[in-house]
């Protein structure tokens, strides 16, 4: 972010601004500052339904490791990270390549590409589900068109149950990256194609070898932007499958929820929230390095 | 923008596969939609003997009038309005709010620059990927204190919080494209704080105006987790209730009003993004923390 160069100028009366900078001031003292430090004290003391102040040390934390939940949860939400990540990036940009050839009813297209992303988790949740009710869904469908012996009962079954998680979230997400690469392959200097042209480089190796890597910003912020609905996953497993069957689609968000509202383990869900928190800052401070670096470098 | 791709040719057999993919996708990108639409159109004996994709035989809107006005959450029967006009109470002074906070606080941060501006710009980048899990229980806490928990003022200050990083840094990224004389000019001429907002800065920011207005009215609309915490029984939104109707059914199972539901649930945000076109592309793209 470039800050410097506007702001050297003091003219006039600051109170007016510094009032109004007030609501934005408050929170960021007491919910980003306030609530994290609250949030990581409590997870370090024996707190169960209710919080107490009784300082135990990472024990929290040791429980947390051996919680057969948690491990599900973060063994889930790994395996659903790389797949949604990996298939929603190469989906919209195969989408946003293909789109980028000229083709007729490209904003067409584009809105039909895009559409699923503005529904909520919850609708783009209950939605999949019934498609892939395993007694009226696919599976009848498969019935009727004459698989008599086919299955897909992938809703039900506890080692399948997360890639039909994947599949709703890839369906409700790739719009997302066609739109960001598509504005990115827009940002391509047409000289380049020529150049490649001339050089006789088959057009699909122009864009793995040349194109792809001039994307590496649009890539980097769609993978951000979707780490980031990574981590959050919730509403999609609570309208889809519940995290059921039994644990097996359990995820991080949804323990700590769950803890909080309705097991009554504040000390645990703390533990959780502030692994979460953790596990973000691990992701993001290097991102936002490498932002402020080369836009320093650019500067 | 303009196509940038290679050169287009005439009807080769690669520009037939191109065409042939490119249906084959947007058909999974519209099955979705397409069977909840036919099957909210259906009676529960025909969905129990067709299938998903088969059209209605005798296709009527009982399934959307029993979802709007009598499905049931546990023992209240009235329908799925209840969450609509809730969500509607919720949508409109948290858009006002969450705006209204993020403007003046980008306009701040882009020409006044108190002490310490630059931490809290810090502070905004970095919170708007903390996961709400870190922050929920403290600010339940706080709430329950201050009187404010499951209350629509609640609600909405909980919007407006989790809303100011994405339009704070919206309204600063579009001012800080602003020529810095027009603000010292008006400062020259004496105008004040107030002043130069709403009469200059307010009305050259129309445009992120309308992407921010895009952006909140879907993102509170399909808000969840929110509304869930904090919103109270009496004022939980639409997609709370949605998921209470489908999810926790007592005995047999209606999709056709489940789906006639859910379909509801989805009417708002479809008609803001089908209606605003490419806006909603530029909201998504200004909403990306460009950094």
């Amino acid at each position: 972010m470039p800050m410097a160069g506007i702001r050297k100028q003091r003219i006039g009366s600051r109170i007016p601004a510094q009032l109004a900078l007030l609501p934005a001031v408050l929170v960021a003292l007491v919910v980003y500052v306030g609530a994290t430090t609250w949030t990581v004290w409590i997870s370090m003391t024996s707190s169960r339904m209710l919080p107490n102040s009784v300082f135990v040390g990472l024990r929290q934390y040791e429980s947390l490791a051996e919680n057969d939940r948690w491990s599900a949860s973060v063994s889930n939400i790994v395996l659903f990270g790389v797949l949604f990540l990996a298939a929603a990036l190469i989906v919209g940009f195969v989408l946003a390549v293909l789109i980028d050839q000229q083709v007729r009813a490209e904003s067409l297209l584009r809105s039909v590409f895009l559409y699923p992303f503005s529904m909520s988790f919850i609708v783009t949740g209950l939605a999949w589900r019934w498609l892939l009710d395993p007694t009226l869904g696919i599976e009848k469908l498969l019935h009727d068109i004459g698989f008599a012996g086919a299955h897909f009962d992938w809703m039900v079954r506890p080692e399948r149950v997360i890639y039909t998680l994947v599949l709703a979230a890839v369906w409700h997400a790739s719009g997302l990256v066609m739109a960001i690469m598509l504005a990115g392959l827009r940002g391509v200097d047409p000289e380049i194609w020529k150049a490649a042209k001339i050089d006789g480089l088959p057009v699909w190796r122009t864009y793995i070898s040349v194109i792809m890597p001039m994307l590496t910003g649009s890539f980097a912020t769609a993978g951000v932007l979707l780490a980031t609905s990574v981590v959050r996953l919730y509403d999609l497993v609570v309208a889809m499958s519940n995290g059921g069957p039994g644990i097996s689609s359990e995820v991080p968000a949804k323990f700590v929820m769950d803890h909080l509202f309705e097991r009554g383990n504040v000390g645990m869900a703390t533990a959780a929230a502030t692994s979460m928190l953790v596990t973000v800052a691990a992701v993001i401070a290097p991102w936002l390095y490498w932002q402020n670096h080369r836009k320093g470098a650019a500067t | 923008m303009t196509p940038s791709g290679r050169k287009p040719r005439h009807l080769t057999t690669a520009r037939v596969g191109l065409y042939g993919f490119l249906l084959i996708s947007a058909l999974f990108f519209l099955a979705p939609l397409y069977v909840m639409l036919v099957t909210s159109l259906k009676s529960m004996p025909e969905i129990r003997l067709g299938n998903i994709l088969s059209l209605p035989q005798h296709p009527n809107f009982d399934a959307w009038f029993s979802a709007w006005s009598s499905a049931c959450t546990g023992l209240n029967c009235n329908g799925i309005r209840v969450g609509f006009w809730n969500s509607v109470r919720i949508l409109v002074p948290s858009v006002i709010v969450s705006i209204g906070v993020g403007a003046v606080t980008g306009y701040c941060l882009s020409f006044w620059r108190p002490r310490g501006a630059g931490v809290l710009f810090a502070m905004l980048l970095i919170a708007a990927f903390i996961p709400y899990q870190v922050f929920i229980y403290p600010l339940v806490r706080i709430f329950s204190t201050a009187g404010l928990n499951n209350s629509l003022a609640g609600i909405v200050i909980v919007h407006a919080i989790f809303g100011l990083p994405t339009m704070t840094l919206l309204f600063r990224n579009h001012f800080a494209t602003l020529p810095i004389e027009l603000f010292k000019a008006a400062r020259v001429d004496g105008a004040g704080f107030w002043r130069i907002f709403w009469q200059i800065m307010l009305p050259m920011a129309v445009p992120i105006l309308v992407v921010a207005v895009i952006l909140q009215v879907t993102g509170i609309w399909n808000d969840f987790i929110l509304g869930l915490v904090f919103a109270g029984r009496d004022n939980l939104p639409m997609t709370v209730q949605l998921n209470n109707v489908v999810n926790s059914t007592m005995g047999e199972r209606t999709y056709n009003v489940d789906m006639a539901a859910t379909l509801l649930t989805a009417l708002v945000p479809l008609v803001v993004y089908f209606g605003s076109g490419r806006w909603f592309v530029r909201g998504i793209a200004a909403g990306a923390v460009k950094g």
